[in-house]
């Protein structure tokens, strides 16, 4: 048995723990650059309000019925995940973290001790909202995929007590009944359109599907795996955490502007703050780059005809992971692309990963890699961990003097303090 | 079967690690003890019952001054522990939190603040009142330092 563990609107949850008079209001949190709209609560969903809604669309309707509208503060929103894990590592033998709010766990073997895994399901999901204060749902099942369909059914239908357990076949079935094929875990919008073509509509009508319907219109094996999930047969276990022992293949890290850069001095910044990031995530994995793709955008939405979007390619004379040696190569690719105009966003790729410490010499390659300067980029990270974020960083990436905050910064005209992770934010009581 | 009994694993949180030395120093003149150092402990576990359902909040006001609850001390709050009569609670009244003692006197609760200059508030109806988490630990200031240094920058 397979169980998944998922906190409701976690974002707009994470507010309202530690601002109770929103409980019971309508709640929006936005996406970077407060963008568009990516947690609703449920009297936000009332309103009509859907997830990725832009938020310059939405801001009268917002405004209209008050609703609470925040920046995303992924300090807080991280903790509150750790803290969800945390407990669901100490009461599940063995737990896999699927994203920031949900983690399955894998249940095999475990009535013997823990009895009912319903009665399981129901403790542990008091339990997070004990430690926690977040509203959460369970779904118990014999495959990942039924897990996922069974929470999804303890969300929306309340009567269950926020838990689903499929345990017999008569359960299963009907709940493959209640939901429709495009809202099944793995199947896409693109596959749903063929499905329903085809007058499959329900879960219950694609666990019907024959192996070899599913591997025909499915994509293969994994069509094959998602249909016999379905039918109850497990196919997939659990993949390893983000513990590190998850290592990326590519480090990706953009962000959009909170006001469009027209000075290259101004993107190249953006650009070294950027990569300064992926350089740090490419040390922590102990992995060095061969390749590193640059881009940036301009405004859609100016007069001029697109494209929109610049990028290029370039590979590296050796794999490296020093922050100033990419940051070389970067320029050089910045410059190539580069062409006046108003940019909005930009961003790097690393890829091509492969162990620090093992780089293939290059033939053509004048010196090899110094050892004073990954001394330096060690020394870098530890100032940085210990006295926060920026503490250390290359001249490329300070905005210039006398601004007190980088012009490429994010907008967040709403970010909630940092409760759990600054002092000086901490909740404050009377 | 059923004697298996699950062991929680420790807090993973970065430990604030301090030395144990197991021999007794002497006044006046110190020991080369740093040969003898037996364990190192980590105060988070020392203290906190339940470090990953514990939160640190801040007080404002002197509502609790009885209670050595002052303004600027952090408090740990343990959202785990169920609260009870005679304990400091973080309770939610409209909306806003608030730090008082929880008191049972006569079938009714109570919400008393520990200062004569404040009223106490009793719980009618249990849906009126939330307990936020329940105050395990006061830290308190002694001596000026970080934590007022802290306080006095934001004001």
């Amino acid at each position: 048995m397979f169980g998944l563990l998922d906190i409701n609107n976690f974002y707009c949850n994470c507010e309202s723990v530690f601002q109770p008079r929103l409980q019971g209001k309508p709640v929006v949190v936005l996406s970077n650059n407060d963008g568009c709209i990516i947690s609703r609560s449920a009297e936000a969903k009332v309103l009509g309000l859907q997830m990725g809604d832009p938020y310059f669309q939405v801001k009268e309707l917002l405004e209209r019925h008050q609703v609470h509208v925040f920046s995303s503060n992924y300090p807080l929103y991280g903790d509150m995940s750790r803290r969800v894990m945390y407990c669901l590592a100490q009461n599940a033998p063995e737990v896999e973290i699927y994203s920031i709010d949900e983690a399955f766990m894998d249940l095999h073997g475990m009535e013997r001790y823990l009895g009912s895994l319903d009665t399981f399901a129901r403790n542990l999901r008091a339990k997070v909202l004990k430690r926690t204060g977040l509203p959460n749902c369970v779904g118990v099942a014999p495959t990942k995929t039924l897990a996922k369909l069974a929470n999804r059914l303890a969300k929306k239908q309340p009567e269950h007590g926020g838990v689903v357990f499929l345990d017999t076949d008569e359960r299963r079935r009907w709940a493959l009944e209640q939901v429709a094929v495009e809202d099944v875990w793995g199947v896409g919008r693109q596959y749903a359109a063929k499905l329903t073509a085809a007058g499959i509509y329900s879960a219950a009508e694609l666990a019907a599907c024959s192996d070899s319907f599913a591997r025909k219109h499915l994509g293969g094996v994994v069509g094959a795996r998602l249909v016999r999930e379905l039918q109850g047969y497990p196919c997939h276990g659990l993949a390893p955490s983000e513990d590190g022992s998850l290592r990326r293949q590519s480090i990706c890290c953009s962000r959009s502007f909170g006001q469009a850069l027209t000075s290259f001095d101004d993107v190249l910044g953006a650009v070294a703050t950027f990569l300064s990031r992926g350089a740090e995530k490419l040390r922590r994995q102990a992995d060095a780059a061969h390749m590193l793709t640059v881009f940036v955008s301009k405004s859609r939405y100016g007069l001029e005809p697109p494209p929109y979007t610049f990028s290029a390619v370039v590979t590296l004379p050796r794999a490296t992971n020093d922050t100033g040696e990419l940051l070389t190569q970067a320029r050089a690719v910045l410059a190539a692309i580069w062409q006046p105009g108003r940019y909005v966003k930009a961003g790097i790729v690393l890829d091509g990963l492969e162990p620090a410490g093992q780089v293939q010499l290059s033939l053509f390659c004048a010196e090899p890699p110094s050892e004073k300067r990954s001394l330096i980029m060690a020394e870098m990270d530890a100032l940085n961990r210990r006295f926060g974020k920026n503490t250390v960083r290359l001249a490329t990436a300070i905005p210039a003097p006398g601004l007190a905050v980088a012009p490429w910064a994010a907008k967040a005209s709403w970010r909630s303090p940092a409760y759990t992770t600054q002092l000086s934010d901490l909740l404050q009581v009377r | 079967m059923q004697t298996v009994e699950l062991i929680p694993v420790p807090d993973s949180d970065i430990p604030f690690l301090l030395p144990l030395f197991s021999c007794s120093v002497p006044a006046g003149f110190p020991s080369p003890a740093s040969d003898e150092i037996e364990e190192m402990f980590d105060l988070n576990r020392l203290l906190l019952r339940h470090p990953d359902a514990t939160y640190l909040v801040r007080v404002m006001g002197e509502s609790m001054a009885g209670a050595e609850i002052h303004e600027g001390d952090l408090l740990a709050v343990d959202k785990q522990m169920e609260a009870d009569h005679n304990h400091i609670v973080v309770a939610v009244i409209d909306g806003e939190c608030t730090v008082k003692r929880l008191w049972c006197e006569d079938g009714a609760w109570w919400l008393k603040p520990e200062n004569p200059a404040f009223k106490p508030w009793q719980i009618h109806d249990a849906g009126d009142v939330q307990i936020w988490g329940v105050v395990t630990h006061v830290l308190h200031e002694l001596i000026p330092g970080k934590m007022g240094a802290l306080l006095r920058t934001r004001d």
